[in-house]
């Protein structure tokens, strides 16, 4: 096989990484938020299952998570999907895990805000609502920008455990040609490609974090 | 009619009785100072006052209209469309600015008015320059809070509270946050908000300055009101308690 195939074969696998990683982003980013309300929640019932789900989630490997999501429906429900069901239960699997860790993260940010900063809009009259979205989030979002980076880095290289549900991501790929060529170019393509997509994560959280730079 | 009127307020967190029995009334127009040793309750009174917390019992009335009513030795709080509408009598500013640090000085006065009071926006702005002219800020509108001095902060807060045009102001010890050399700068806005017949009510440790703005002073301790008068009366008051704290205050400033 020459390096041109070879490429190409991985390229259709960078494209299934890049939507795992995209969609698990796009839906586990607002999920997390609304755990982590859960978790500081009023109601003590509330409080307490997100602080379980929270604890299950971070306390077990995202690869048995996975394997749990994509077996539940037919062990538990008895209901039997195709096999696209594959690709959702990986989505599925990503967003339930990282929206833990991301909860505990916008948790820890929005409990450093000052209470000042909510009883002064308070007393200008600011909904609860507008309070949260104009006057707390902008400055928590300003504030887990770093730990939230290193969530989004460990996503990159965790894609790779779509593996388990035979899930066909660059890694599963590069794996495959590797043991059919007896070769290790395709890992190290795999290797390059990792470390070139998080070089390109890094540059654009620098980018949000110098446009949230103007205020200290 | 008052302005304001609390009768009877009474207030505990958990077993600590911090106010027992505190009422007043305000007129158009009156400047009310609250004085008093650390722990009575001065800040506890402004925050129930400012509706950041719920008296135990007792009325609280701005305008005649009552934002809660003693009712069997409970205060029952009127809903949220009455309190939203008597949020828009008061503004609150606080010991340490509490301004919106991501938005600029213009941000902080215009955002207020705009979207809790649906003022339009260009009035918003020509009334938040005018206020910034009014307080010596014109050219720092741009500018972000953490670029400005606390002075210069504590004046944006207070533009920012009156950008609202409330019918009375409250503050709860102005300039206890800043260097001593800024807070004249404060006091002197204060004192010019005084001479334009606004309604204040102003707890602080600055004696010369209550002494001189003030219509009526409050002295309180340990919740609850232990002289009230004129400046005058309060500072040749015969209570030894009374002498004792200002005299160990004008000593300390
Ligand atoms: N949220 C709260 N929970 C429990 N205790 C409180 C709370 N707020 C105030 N207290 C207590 O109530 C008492 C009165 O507090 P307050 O802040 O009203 O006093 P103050 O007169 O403003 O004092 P200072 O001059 O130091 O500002 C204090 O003993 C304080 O510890
Ligand atoms: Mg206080």
């Amino acid at each position: 096989m020459d390096v041109i195939t070879m490429l190409k074969q991985l390229a259709e696998g960078m494209i299934v990484t890049g939507q795992i990683f995209f969609l698990t982003l796009l839906f586990s980013l607002p999920l997390g938020l609304i755990i982590a309300f859960g978790r500081m929640s009023k109601n003590g019932l509330i409080r307490t299952v997100s602080k379980i789900y929270i604890s299950i989630m971070r306390g077990t490997p995202l690869m048995l998570q996975l394997i749990v999501v994509y077996f539940a429906p037919y062990y538990v429900f008895g209901v039997r999907f195709g096999s696209g069901y594959r690709m959702v239960a990986v989505i599925l699997g990503f967003v339930l895990n990282y929206a833990a860790y991301f909860a505990e993260i916008y948790r820890a940010g929005i409990q450093a805000i000052p209470v000042g900063q909510h009883e002064a809009a308070q007393v200008l009259g600011f909904s609860k609502g507008q309070t949260f979205f104009r006057i707390i989030l902008p400055q928590v979002i300003k504030r887990i920008l770093p730990p939230v980076t290193n969530e989004v880095i460990t996503l990159v290289k965790d894609t790779s455990l779509a593996f388990v549900l035979t899930v066909a991501e660059m890694f599963t790929l590069a794996k495959q040609i590797a043991a059919a060529q007896t070769t290790v170019i395709p890992l190290m393509v795999a290797g390059l490609f990792y470390y070139i997509f998080n070089l390109l994560v890094a540059f654009v959280m620098e980018l949000i974090e110098k446009k949230l730079g103007y205020y200290r | 009619m008052n302005l304001l009127e609390i009768n009877h307020m009474k207030k505990s967190f958990g077993d600590l009785e911090v106010i027992r029995d505190f009422s007043l009334s305000v007129r158009e127009g009156e400047v009310v100072s609250i004085i008093g040793p650390s722990g009575s309750g001065k800040s506890t009174i402004l925050r129930c006052a400012t509706l950041l917390e719920q008296m135990d019992d007792g009325d609280l009335i701005y305008m005649g209209e009552y934002a809660a009513k003693s009712v069997n030795g409970k205060s029952v709080y009127m809903g949220k469309g009455v309190l939203k509408k008597i949020r828009s009598y008061f503004g609150l500013v606080f010991q340490n600015f509490n301004l919106f640090p991501h938005y600029n000085v213009l941000k902080n006065i215009m955002d207020a008015p705009v979207t809790v009071g649906k003022v339009p926006k260009e009035e918003a702005k020509e009334r938040a320059l005018k206020l910034l002219d009014q307080l010596g800020l014109s050219e720092k509108g741009q500018a972000y809070p953490y670029q400005l001095s606390g002075g210069q902060q504590q004046r944006v807060s207070i533009a920012r509270a009156l950008a609202l045009q409330p019918k009375i102001l409250f503050f709860d010890e102005p300039t206890s946050a800043l260097d001593p050399e800024l807070t004249g700068e404060v006091l002197r806005v204060i004192k010019e908000l005084a001479a334009q017949k606004m309604t204040m009510i102003i707890v602080t440790h600055e004696m010369q300055f209550a002494k001189e703005l003030s219509d009526r002073i409050i002295f309180m301790e340990n919740g609850v009101v232990v002289q009230e008068g004129t400046p005058d009366e309060v500072f040749h008051s015969e209570n030894e308690r009374i002498r004792e704290f200002i005299g160990k205050i004008e000593a300390v400033y």
